[in-house]
């Protein structure tokens, strides 16, 4: 086990020098600097700021540049927002977004897994039907339906929660169920598939022939089993809930990095935008090798070798 | 479900699987009916341009955008027209784009999925590397660059979201696979000498197929969406063409003023995906191979 | 799953406890303590007045640094501010500032002569690469020293005569300088502050931050919460503070006009940034007093590609400009949030009005078509019209692709971008028609004109006229407002005449205000003088 993680640990380094390099010189690709504006900007000007930001040398010496930056730590400043650093951004902005995704995380696994086992218990009946078509218009409605349809009902004529914002722990709720409910779908679906299939297994008949009680079956058979997809689902899932999703962080003006990431993206911000996608990166590869260890520990046959 | 497991061998007589499988489904009542109701709205989509009143483009800026009367069924948008031919165009643009991105997307996916899972080892990981170098790379700037080297078209298109959504697919086929390969009656394939090809694609994919198809049903209404995201870029569809996503991106700006902007895109959509929905269910059972013949 | 627990836990537990927590709202406690909520429409790049180049920083910082002269609310006349009063030489090229006595920095310190100067040295630095330093370029070689090609700033036309007196050279008589000083590239800062912090020629250091800053205008910054709240406080130092009547000043970065209004109507905000145009109906139905709209100093059109075949040809331009209905556009799918315009330059801006126009003539257009060789559109090539990544732009742009087809039987198809693709097509002139617009950065015509000179950065379309750039020179070097208006007249006609663009739109304000807000000026500029805003409160009437 151990030794499966450091391996895995140290595969981090290839894909992270991998996943630096295609991105820098991907985003050069894109036509249009960070300082390009409506105004035209002065040519005089325009050397000056390339100048101060090291982006006139040639590519593969900023290239290298950046890498050395990077080892020490440093992700640079950022070229539109010049006030802070990338990482201080990353900083601030981060700890929002993960807090926004764990609550959507907690709305999509409560809700999800609930629908879903309980509807794989009773294939085919109202308690079936009746979850899984909730689940079914969750993915049906994109989130940037549900969030201003939410704020109007609950916001503005109910007047339970604040339109917008992220002070108070009530500011906190629609966004959560906004982003959460299509994972949440998400979840139900896959659980509901993952459970029949596990009900249909071999050893739970046995154990079902053996005369262990139908809530013994599930629980301690079918339940850790029928998971199975789902957690591999929420390997991404979870990077990505957590990382932010700009819709949601728009509608509801959340101070997250996902907003963050994509404004870079426009802006052409270079060192932001390589510096959320290295951290983006991080989150990623975490999450998949947990997802990994969870799986072998849900599913001893699949041997971490 | 009355479907009672039998023993694995019983699936091999594979000729017969097919026939099996088209009965059951038949025997579905919620599959039929999903399958009634896509075929009908590919059939409406597909004759549209011979059959609409209305062009998609043409503009009635006096009139502007009015509730659903006669003249207009679901009324007219803020330029004027008529929100009825403009969703049956759109659906032409969603379902070509729901179904070749999400084929690719599988295409992709089992394949890539079920190898790294089935070989294993090193092989393995690197192949996950690769998913999650993928997984990394900043989509809007990757769709940005696309567009401004290699024109806008709908080919692309397709590839473009099916070189997103086929990475989360071969995780999920390789977890599969992985957690089918230590089972029994693989075993006993590898010990009967079976090749591997045919322990792949006879054995592991086709007992993948239940969170396979469960996830294409997921895929196709987030491609649709991401169509919209894509379009809204400018990648895909060029105004005044439009799609169900982007028909809905828009008319959420104007829900207060003109709900029916909405309202009858999403009612569309979803009726479309709730439909496809049930259909995958049925299919998910009556290609188990595990089902019985009854 | 311990930490999603308690998080569901969190989520579930305020929803059923938040029923009743907020009737009297933000907006109501804000009339009655004198605290403005408003939404600023973006995040501001940052709050360093030499590094940001927007409407959206502009609106801040107008709240913390005083210019020399401010203009009057209504009439846009310059008026004294840090700079009590300020006397011209007779050739208009030397203007002499006198500053109050009591003119004060947020810590106390006394606003001085040298502050200016060092601020627009700063401002100046070639390293400090400040975008918007051009503005400056009308000061006695201010232009050089930003290049670099003059190290010494004392030969720069800004000079200290003593603590209290600016003087201050220009290259050419300016009639619109006192004018501009309400522009943030002529704010001062306080050196100390900025060599706290770093060089003066340093780019993002920490001076802005709360706590840190130190500036001269009637509020001073005390929160700056990126993409949640920019708050401003009175300033206690401030020469007129007994005039400033708001305690306190909130900016919301809100940058989704969906979300801005409904926190508007929830009551979390006094004024929007603006509204969305389809939702006007409504809002003059339903809430007149709520909903203004003010003209305001910018134009919308579309640029041709001068150098792009069809519109090589004159007669083809004004073809494809004289076929837009842009009365139908603003009127119908804007829902009249716009005034429709048939010339670049706003009418009134600084009491000059072009005569000019590019009528509306479909017939007229025809002919031209015809005369150009495309009877009917026959033997039209395809063109594309480019558009940024927006909404409102791509209902106007199909809009006109309808209008060009109806009208000239043109095919054209449309592209959007991302902004800057968009921008980097527009700069390498990679298209053929491409919606564009000018926001003015001072008060006269000279920020619309100058544009479209031969070879300038903002031209972006090829159109080159020697008489008119002869024209727009001899304006530059006249110091009498009747002879340079009359220049600029001429120079717009032949503007027109030539037709590199189409005009489409005047620009408007259109926002949400609560009716208690009083001392809000409305004027071409947006310009808001907020020491002069108050709440009206109903007990008061």
């Amino acid at each position: 086990m151990l030794r499966f993680v450091l391996r895995r640990l140290l595969e981090f380094v290839p894909v992270f020098f991998i996943i630096v390099t295609l991105t820098f010189f991907l985003i050069r690709l894109a036509p249009g600097g960070p300082f390009a504006a409506e105004r035209a900007v002065p040519e005089e000007v325009l050397k000056r700021l390339n100048e101060y930001y090291n982006l006139d040398a040639p590519l593969y010496v900023q290239y290298f540049d950046y890498l050395r930056d990077l080892a020490h730590g440093d992700l640079g400043p950022s070229f539109k927002k010049p006030t802070l650093t990338v990482s201080e951004w990353i900083a601030l902005r981060f700890p929002v977004s993960l807090e926004l995704g764990l609550y959507a995380l907690g709305v999509a696994l409560l809700i999800g897994l609930a629908a879903g086992f309980l509807a794989a218990l009773r294939p085919n009946t109202a308690t079936d039907h009746v979850p899984m078509s909730l689940a079914m218009a969750g993915i049906c409605i994109p989130n940037f339906v549900l969030g201003p349809l939410l704020v109007l009902v609950f916001a503005l004529w109910l007047e339970w929660f604040p339109v917008a914002g992220w002070d108070l722990q009530q500011d906190k709720v629609l966004p959560s169920i906004t982003l959460g409910a299509a994972y949440a779908a998400y979840v139900a679906r896959l659980s509901r598939a993952g459970m029949l299939e596990m009900l249909a297994q071999d050893f739970v008949r046995t154990a079902r022939a053996k005369g262990v009680s139908e809530t013994g079956v599930v629980l301690r058979h079918a339940l850790w089993g029928g998971m199975q997809p789902v957690v591999t689902f929420l390997g991404p899932a979870a990077a990505g809930l957590l990382t932010g999703s700009f819709v949601v962080e728009t509608i509801f003006q959340v101070p997250g990095l996902g907003r963050e990431f994509i404004q870079a993206a426009f802006n052409r911000d270079y060192t932001m935008i390589m510096g959320t996608v290295l951290f983006y990166a991080g989150l990623i590869l975490l999450f998949n090798l947990i997802v990994d260890i969870v799986q072998a520990w849900l599913d001893p046959r699949v041997r971490l070798s | 479900m009355d479907a009672q497991p039998q023993p694995m061998l019983e699936a091999e007589k594979g000729s017969s699987l097919g026939q099996d499988a088209w009965r059951r489904l038949r025997q579905n009542r919620a599959a039929v009916g999903g399958g009634g109701v896509l075929i009908v709205m590919l059939f409406l989509c597909v004759i549209t341009p011979w059959m609409a009143p209305y062009s998609y483009e043409a503009q009635n800026l006096e009139l502007g955008s009015v509730a659903p009367r006669q003249a207009h069924w679901l009324g007219t948008d803020q330029l004027g027209r008529d929100l009825l031919t403009r969703i049956l165009y759109g659906g032409r643009v969603s379902f070509m784009v729901g179904f070749a991105a999400t084929a690719v997307s599988l295409l992709i996916g089992v394949t890539y999925g079920a190898l790294a899972g089935f070989l294993g080892g090193r092989t393995d990981s690197v192949m996950m590397r690769v998913v999650d170098i993928l997984y990394t790379l900043p989509f809007t700037i990757l769709v940005i660059i696309l567009m401004v080297y290699l024109g806008r078209n709908l080919v692309l298109l397709f590839l473009a979201i099916g070189a997103v959504e086929w990475l989360t697919m071969a995780r999920i086929v390789r977890g599969q696979v992985m957690s089918l390969r230590k089972k029994e009656f693989i075993e006993a394939a590898v010990v009967l000498g079976y090749s591997r090809r045919r322990i792949l694609f006879r054995h592991l994919i086709p007992n993948s197929l239940g969170p396979i198809i469960v996830y294409c049903t997921l895929t196709i209404p987030q491609v649709m969406l991401l169509e919209a995201f894509l379009s809204f870029l400018g990648l895909g569809v060029q105004a005044p063409m439009s799609s169900w996503g982007l028909l809905i991106k828009e008319g959420v700006e104007t829900m207060e003023d003109f709900p029916w902007l909405v309202v009858f895109p999403s009612i569309v959509l979803s009726l479309t995906l709730f439909s496809l929905n049930f259909l995958g269910d049925g299919l998910r059972d009556a290609l188990d191979p595990r089902a019985g013949k009854d | 799953m311990k930490p999603i627990r308690i998080g569901i836990l969190t989520v579930v537990s305020t929803a059923a406890f938040t029923g009743c927590l907020f009737r009297e709202d933000r907006a109501a406690i804000g009339i009655r303590e004198g605290v403005l909520h408003m939404g600023n429409g973006a995040e501001p790049q940052a709050l360093d007045p030499h590094l940001v180049s927007g409407f959206t920083e502009h609106k801040i910082l107008t709240s913390l640094f005083e210019g020399l002269a401010t203009l009057d609310g209504t009439t846009l006349e310059p008026k004294p501010a840090a700079a009590e009063s300020w006397t011209v030489s007779d050739d208009g090229k030397v203007y002499r500032f006198t500053i109050r006595e009591n003119a004060k920095w947020s810590n106390g310190d006394p606003v001085t002569a040298h502050d200016y100067v060092y601020a627009w040295q700063r401002n100046l630095s070639p390293g400090l690469g400040s975008e918007y330093a051009y503005m400056l370029h009308c000061i006695w070689n201010a232009k050089v020293f930003n290049e670099g090609r003059l190290t010494d700033f004392g030969q720069v036309g800004a000079r200290a005569l003593d603590e209290r007196t600016l003087e201050v050279t220009l290259e050419n008589p300016t009639p619109y300088f006192p004018a501009m000083q309400i522009h943030f590239s002529f704010f001062p800062v306080h050196r100390a502050n900025i060599e706290r912090f770093g060089r003066i020629d340093e780019r993002g250091t920490k001076w802005t931050q709360a706590g840190n800053m130190v500036s001269n205008g009637p509020f001073l910054l005390t929160k700056w919460w990126p993409n949640r709240i920019i708050t401003v406080a009175k300033n206690p130092y401030y020469w007129d503070a007994n005039a400033v009547r708001l305690k306190e000043i909130n900016f919301y970065p809100i940058d989704n006009l969906q979300t801005e209004e409904l926190t508007f109507r929830a009551g979390g905000l006094h004024v929007t940034d603006a509204v969305r145009k389809s939702r006007l109906p409504k809002f003059r139905a339903t809430m007149p007093q709520y909903l203004r709209m003010h003209p305001f100093l910018g134009s919308y059109f579309y640029r041709f590609n001068c150098a792009r075949a069809p519109f090589t040809d004159v007669r083809v331009r004004r073809a494809f400009a004289m076929s837009i209905d842009r009365e139908l556009i603003t009127k119908n799918l804007l829902h009249g949030a716009y005034e429709p315009t048939a010339c670049f330059t706003p009418p009134n801006t600084a009491g000059y009005t072009c005569t000019a126009s590019i009528p509306y003539d479909v017939a007229a257009a025809k002919r031209l078509l015809a005369e150009a060789g495309f009877p009917d559109g026959r033997g039209l090539p395809p063109v594309e019209l480019l558009f940024n990544t927006s909404e409102e732009h791509k209902l106007i742009a199909e809009a006109v692709q309808q209008m060009w087809k109806k009208n000239l039987n043109a095919s054209v198809t449309l592209v959007n971008q991302d902004w800057k693709v968009y921008l980097d097509a527009l700069t390498n002139m990679d298209y053929y028609v491409a919606r564009s617009s000018w926001i003015g950065d001072y008060y006269d015509p000279n920020s619309f004109l100058d544009c479209f000179l031969t070879g300038g950065g903002n031209n972006r379309t090829g159109f080159s006229d020697a008489r008119y750039d002869e024209l727009i020179g001899r304006a530059a070097k006249t110091p009498e407002q009747g002879e340079r208006y009359r220049l600029f007249q001429e120079a717009e006609r032949i503007l027109l005449d030539q037709a590199p663009i189409a005009p489409i739109y005047l620009y408007r304000r259109v926002y949400l205000r609560v009716p208690e807000l009083k001392g809000w000026d409305e004027n071409l500029l947006g310009y808001v003088i907020y020491k002069n805003v108050y709440f009206e409160t109903c007990g008061a009437k």
